[in-house]
Parts: C-alpha cells; structure tokens; sequence
C-alpha cells in the first residue's frame, strides 16, 4: 500500500514556545485518518504546516514520495493536497457558483489566463455544477455565501476544498457547531465526496471520528503518543489516561 | 454586489455608450466643451485603470500616475523622435507605445509593490510614486525638470485628411481608445485572471490554498492596469502636446484615486461617471474659482461619508423603483431635498469665496456677481450667507428625513406588489 503522506519528525515553535515536539506520521493513500487530542494539542498547527501555511523549524514533510517543506501553499495545493478551515473561509461576496469556480480554474488549467472567457468555460462549469451538486448546494447556485445558512457555509468549505479535485483532502473540525441532525448529514457528505481520495481529518465529536475513520492518531501536547484502528486507540491504556479518560469524564459531568 | 446586466441589455448599453462619444461633440460643440470631452476620455481610461487595482483587486495605490505618466514621458520622446524622421509610426497608435512603456514600468514597479497586499502595498505604492517624483527632476535632460518636454502631435502627411491638427480628430481619437480600452477592461474583469483578482481581494488565503499565488494575481493585474494607465498617458500627450512632473505627481495620483470613488469603486462603470464629474470639476470649475479644490475635496468627504459605493452605487439604488414604475414618487422629496442642497451650497459657496477674495493680498474685497456685487470686509454679507447655510441645512435635516420616509414607504409598496 502506498503511503499518501508522511510527516519525519516535525517540529514547529513559536518563539520559545514549542507546539508540534517532533512528529512523525505516516497517512496511507485511500485511508480516512482521524488526529484527535485536547484543545491546544497542536492539531491546527499541525494542518497549518503541512498545507504551508507556517514554515515548519525543522523536520520533513513528504507527498507521494515528493518533499514539499519549504513550498507556498499554492504550490501544495497545486500538488494535490488541499485543505478546509475551523472557521468558516470562503469567498463571501460571490455566489456559491462562483466560490466552487475559484477552486476549479487552476485544476483545469485556467491558471492566471486574461485571455478566455470564464463564463464560456463549458468544462470548468461541469466541474463546478458537478461539485455543487455533490455537497447539496445545486439549488443555492446564485445566492451569495455570505448570506447562507451555517451548516450550508460548512458544506461549500468542503465543496471549495473538494471542488479542485486533490487527492489528499484536509478537513478542520468539519462539524463543529453542527447540531445533531447537521453533524449527521456532514458525516455522509464526507463520506461520499472522499471516496478514493486520502481524507485527514481533526475533528472533537468522538462518534463521527469513529464512524469514518479507519484509522486515529492521538496528538497530545505535540507529539503522537498513538496510532491505530479505532478499536485499538478505544483501548489504549496511554490514550485513555492521556485524553479519552478526560474526555469521558467531561462527558460525564456535562 | 456585482452590476450584470443580460447580453441583450448589454449590447444595448455598449451601443448607447458608442453613440454617446460620436454625437457628445456635435451636441457641445464649443471648444472648450471639446477640450472638455477629450480629457475626460483619457481620464475615463485612467479612472478605469485605477479601478483594476483598487476595486478589482483591493489594492489601494497612492502612486498610479507613475505609469500613466512615464507612459506619457515615453509616448512624447517618441513623438519627437518621429517628428525628427527617425522612425515613421502612426500617431494613432502612438498610445500602443504610452501603454506598453507604461506596462514595463508596472512590471519592474510591481514586482516590488504587490509583494504585500493591503496597507504595507499603499505605502510602498506611496514610495514609488514619490521616487519617481524626484528622479524626473533629477533627471532633467531626459523628464525636461519642472517645465517638462513639449512635443508636437502633427507629424508625417495627413492620412485620409486626418493630421490631428484639429482638436475634434484628437476627440475622436481619444473617444476610439476610450471605447476599445473600456471593452478590454470590462473582458479582463470575465477572465480566470479578473475572478481570481476578485478573490483574492475578498480572500487572499483561501486564495492561496485553491492553487493561486496571490502575490503573482496582483502582479499580473497590476501589470495589465499599468498598460491601461500608459495608453491613457499616451492620448493625454497627443492632446497636451507636453508631458512635465506633474503627470507623476502625487496629486494626480490623489485625483484618480479621488475621481474613482466618487464614481463607485464597487462596480466596473463607476469611474466612468467619477472621470466625468473629476474632470468637470477640474476643468469647468477651475476657470470659474480658485476655490475649485476644495469644493471638491468637500463633495469627496462628503461621498465617503454618505456614499461609500459612489455615484454608481446611488443610480443602481434606484433602478428596482424606476423597473415598478414608482419613481415619480420620488419627485416631491427630490424637489424639496434639491432646494434645501442649493441653499446650504449658496451659503457655503458664498463664504469660502469671500475667505479666498480677503486671503488675496492686494485684490478688491468687492465681488460682483450679475444683479447683486458686495463687500466681503463688511459683516452684512458674511451674516447672510452664514443665514443662508444654517437655514439651508435645517432644510436639509426635514427634506432628509421627508425623503427617508417617502423612501421606505415607496420600497413597502414594490415589496408588497
């Protein structure tokens, strides 16, 4: 089985502060991989260095075998790994339409073109309607994001991150501030837009986690202290003191 | 918001538009109205331009006269040049070179400035613009220092009897370029390249991670921006016959940014409306005051107070009720809302006069204006007009709020229609 993505011991610290303390990590290609851990375990750092956005201290991120520590995070991108957002980032002057179009121009090609007419693109349009359709926004083609519902904002996220077609696919906490009936209908969203794709995903809600993922990786203070099947991160001892023991706790008090 | 009319009503528009630039001359045909008209095609250009980068691309530049201005520079040594037999070029393309010089000094320019978006990108915009100020006066045997370089537009034979001697061939000239560039403004805004610089201004790290390097979106806008700037350079060397320091100055950098906004940053056809009022002021009232500059400056202030989205945004606000056949509600509170405007603008207009008559050293105080002539050292004047502008704005306050209401009212109606 090949390996989508690996991560060799990566650090991260800002100032003297060190958030990520030597990560290593391997994702395989096809997988659902969940990374779960406390609030202020590092999780977004850690998406924020492999998508570019911070510049890791030190440390390897590879690709399907190809290094990218050090590109932009139009270059990762651009290399078939995209990524979604804890806090809803989108386009929200344009309308749906437009915001999934964003994501399909370079994919296609288009890149910086001032020379061909997007609204003539037929096969940029296709992509689009075809995204839009997937993530159950067809019918929300020309209102603009901003004015969406929540639970619609979170969808187009996806739909912006998915729409490029990228075969290793980010999502930050996809549910968060879902309710019940939402959070259930984002699970299958996700399920099916990353059929055959790598999905990574940071998510708090212990039963989506265990309903998608086919494998978790507990982060807890920078570093992974486990990784497995659901079944064996439920019953590892480390992972019970270090976060689920908390976090049944905490569900027991609420 | 975005200003989208149907294909159909597009040609229509485009048409109108056309129609417009080839009957404006023959329906003002004094030559000051020419000359009037031809400056504002080149600034409707400029103002255009201008809106590329601070409208589409959210870049605010306090130094876009740079390009428009070395586009001049250039465009006049090469007039020149053709006027000594050096190399034969037609005038009528001779914007092509304004432009393309323009274009080169946004790629070397650019390269520097929009490696930082927002506020760090104005400064450093800034910066240019005020280096490139001080090397045309350093450089005194190529910019010509203070005075500038003049150059002469008629040049080689006439063809087709046209030398663009005669102001009216430079109009039509102007108003050609005026109508190409606008069409190529208004396609850039449809491109990959036009949507991704919407995108970025909006969002540049969702940008970012859709496979665009933001960094290279503004550069390429500001390029294309730069060429725009450099062909409306160009026709304003062709109609001035002399380019000096000013065309780079911070000044006409401020006035393209001022003309901009007052016509609506927010949609494409804003700085066109903008252009044509900036220009008026510039040129119609200039002749008339010295005051001109701060009448502009005031109705500037006054629309970024009141009018964020510009004139365009106040004309579109209007197009649902003018569709429900409900306009004519509006006549009453515009009539009176009008009335109270000129009175308050009487006031005003009468006192700043009067503080410029007694700021000039050694002119009369008495002003004459046709049917009434005062004194501006005596206090009755001073009290009338300050009478006219509180009494115009206590108007002002009614007529608003009358408007407001009617407003509101009309908008219930065509809701509930």
């Amino acid at each position: 089985m090949t390996t989508a993505l690996e991560l060799h011991d990566v650090h991260k610290s800002f100032g003297s502060t060190k958030i990520i303390n030597g990560v290593s990590l391997e994702v395989r290609a096809g997988e659902r991989h969940a990374i779960i851990g406390p609030n202020g375990a590092g999780k977004s750092t850690l998406y924020n260095l492999v998508s570019g956005r911070f510049p890791v201290s030190s440390g390897k991120i590879v690709l399907y075998g190809e290094e990218i520590t050090g590109l932009k995070p139009c270059e990762i991108n651009r290399k078939g790994l995209s990524r979604s957002f804890q806090v809803t980032n989108i386009f929200h002057n344009m309308s749906v339409y437009e915001n999934i179009r964003c994501a399909v121009l370079w994919p296609a090609g288009y890149r910086y073109s001032f020379w061909s007419r997007v609204g003539g693109l037929k096969d940029v349009q296709r992509r689009a309607e075809e995204t839009m359709e997937r993530i159950g926004l067809a019918r929300r083609r020309d209102v603009l994001a901003g004015v969406l519902t929540y639970a619609e904002q979170r969808a187009l996220e996806i739909g912006i991150t998915i729409a490029g077609g990228a075969s290793v696919v980010l999502l930050d906490e996809p549910t968060a501030g879902m309710s019940r009936s939402e959070t259930a209908h984002a699970v299958q969203l996700i399920r099916d837009v990353t059929v055959g794709k790598t999905l990574i995903m940071v998510e708090h809600d212990m039963g989506v986690i265990f309903d998608l993922a086919d494998r978790i990786s507990v982060l807890v203070y920078g570093e992974i202290i486990a990784t497995g099947a659901p079944a064996d991160i439920r019953s590892n001892a480390a992972v019970q003191e270090a976060y689920l023991g908390s976090f049944k706790k905490e569900k027991h008090d609420a | 918001m975005r200003y989208q009319p149907l294909n159909l009503a597009r040609w229509i528009l485009w048409g109108a538009t056309a129609a417009v630039f080839i009957v404006a001359p023959l329906v003002f045909t004094s030559s000051f109205a020419l000359t009037m008209l031809t400056q504002m095609g080149s600034f409707i250009i400029f103002a255009l331009s201008y809106n590329m980068l601070l409208g589409q691309g959210g870049m605010l530049s306090f130094g876009h006269a740079v390009y428009s201005g070395l586009g001049a520079y250039i465009a006049a040594h090469a007039l020149n040049l053709m006027g000594k037999g050096a190399f034969a070029f037609p005038v009528t393309l001779l914007p092509l070179i304004g432009g393309l010089a323009g274009m080169l000094f946004g790629v070397m320019f650019g390269y520097v400035t929009t490696r930082r978006a927002g506020t760090t990108f104005a400064l450093i915009s800034l910066g240019v613009g005020e280096m490139v100020f001080a090397c045309v006066l350093m450089f005194p045997g190529f910019f010509g220092g203070e005075a500038g370089i003049s150059t002469n537009r008629v040049v080689g034979k006439a063809f087709l009897g046209v030398s663009y001697g005669p102001a009216i061939q430079v109009y039509y000239l102007v108003a050609a370029w005026c109508l190409i560039s606008m069409a190529a403004m208004f396609a850039l805004t449809q491109t990959s390249l036009g949507r991704m610089a919407n995108a970025v201004r909006d969002n540049p790290e969702r940008a970012e991670f859709v496979g665009y390097d933001t960094q290279k979106v503004r550069f390429l806008q500001l390029v294309l921006a730069s060429f725009f700037a450099g062909v409306s350079g160009g026709l304003s060397c062709i109609n001035f016959e002399i380019v000096s320091a000013e065309n780079v100055s911070a000044l006409s950098s401020g006035g393209v940014l001022i003309a901009t906004f007052i016509g609506g940053v927010p949609f494409f056809f804003g700085p066109i409306l903008g252009a044509i009022v900036f220009i008026f002021f510039v040129v119609a009232l200039s002749g008339f005051t010295k005051a001109w500059l701060l009448y502009l400056g005031l109705f500037f202030v006054l629309m970024v107070l009141y009018a964020p989205g510009g004139l365009a945004s106040l004309l579109l606000l209007h197009i649902p009720l003018l569709r429900a056949r409900r306009l004519n509600r509006l006549a009453l509170p515009y009539l009176l809302a009008g009335g109270a405007v000129l009175l308050a603008l009487a006031g005003v207009i009468g006192l700043v006069e009067m503080i410029y008559r007694l700021s000039e050293q050694g002119a009369s105080t008495v002003i004459s204006l046709p049917g009434v002539s005062f004194d501006a050292a005596t206090a009755p004047p001073w009290l009338s007009f300050g009478f006219l502008l509180m009494a115009g704005l206590a108007a002002l306050h009614f007529a608003a709020r009358f408007f407001s209401r009617r407003w509101h009212d009309v908008q219930t109606e065509i809701r509930a229609a």
